[in-house]
């Protein structure tokens, strides 16, 4: 075993232990703050797998922006643990257990049925200025339309978040 | 030398499973969120992983394109669950029975 594939094995070990433990905490801002540290483990696995542009785009808007935004909403609702309910588990964790441990053994057979999947991964490395290229080369069309999405987003985030006047039909 | 293909495909999987169980078993809208979140990763993940293996950029190239649509999820469904609960007090989903009678 090389020593980039015992990076991996320890990125990987990490990024799951951190997974499982942010959707098992009751208390969201621990799921956060455990889910962040999930996404710095997957930003060096990012750079192992020839991607460091993504790697500090995955630290920069996921684990930066996107799980600020989460923190702040959690602060501002003021939400906590809340209450546990009586047979929580065995109406909702039951289902997703069955659900994942399913979906879990089909994507397994289905990965391990093709050999040519058996072919170990090659160190190799697009810089951000080849991708950079590409990028607007090949998907400009593409580019432009994530714009648009992300102004739209904007706007109805914006229109939801503001406070006006309840609308008619209010109790 | 890293490790082979499938090993990548089986943690990006595990981690997308991880995510949909979050979805469904979570009552709270914010995990219900931070499930699709891990969901979208792992996605990403899965493409870099190809975009290495077949020695195409296109993966890296869609990568940036999910890192996007996932901004502009949080955005709208954050303002969503602020919206909800100014208007019901409540962000568990368990409570959403209004319709019930």
């Amino acid at each position: 075993m090389t020593i980039s594939g015992l990076i991996f094995y320890a990125l990987a070990a990490i990024i799951l232990a951190a997974t499982l433990l942010a959707i098992t905490r009751r208390n969201p801002m621990h799921a956060i703050v455990y889910l962040v540290v999930s996404f710095f483990g997957m930003a060096p696995l990012f750079y192992l797998l020839g991607a460091p542009l993504l790697a500090l785009l995955e630290i920069i808007i996921y684990a930066g922006a996107i799980m600020v935004l989460f923190i702040f909403i959690v602060m501002m609702l003021k939400i906590g643990a809340g209450p546990v309910a009586r047979g929580q588990w065995l109406r909702q964790w039951l289902p997703a257990v069955v659900l994942s441990a399913l979906s879990g053994m089909i994507m397994v057979m289905l990965i391990w049925q093709e050999p040519a999947q058996q072919a170990v991964l090659p160190l190799a490395m697009a810089g951000p200025r080849e991708l950079g290229i590409f990028v607007y080369q090949r998907y400009w069309l593409a580019v432009e339309i994530a714009s648009l999405l992300l102004f739209v987003a904007l706007v109805g985030a914006y229109y939801l978040g503001r406070k006006g006047p309840e609308p008619e039909g209010e109790p | 030398m890293i490790a082979p293909y499938s090993q990548v495909l089986i943690l990006a999987s595990v981690i997308f499973i991880m995510g949909a169980a979050c979805c469904v078993a979570r009552r709270n809208l914010i995990m219900i969120l931070v499930g699709v979140e891990i969901m979208l990763n792992a996605a990403a993940l899965a493409f870099i992983a190809a975009s290495l293996h077949w020695g195409h950029l296109d993966g890296q190239a869609f990568v940036i394109f999910i890192f996007a649509v996932a901004s502009a999820e949080v955005a709208v469904g954050l303002a969503l669950i602020v919206h909800v609960h100014r208007r019901t007090g409540t962000v568990l989903a368990d409570d959403y029975s209004q319709l019930k009678g």
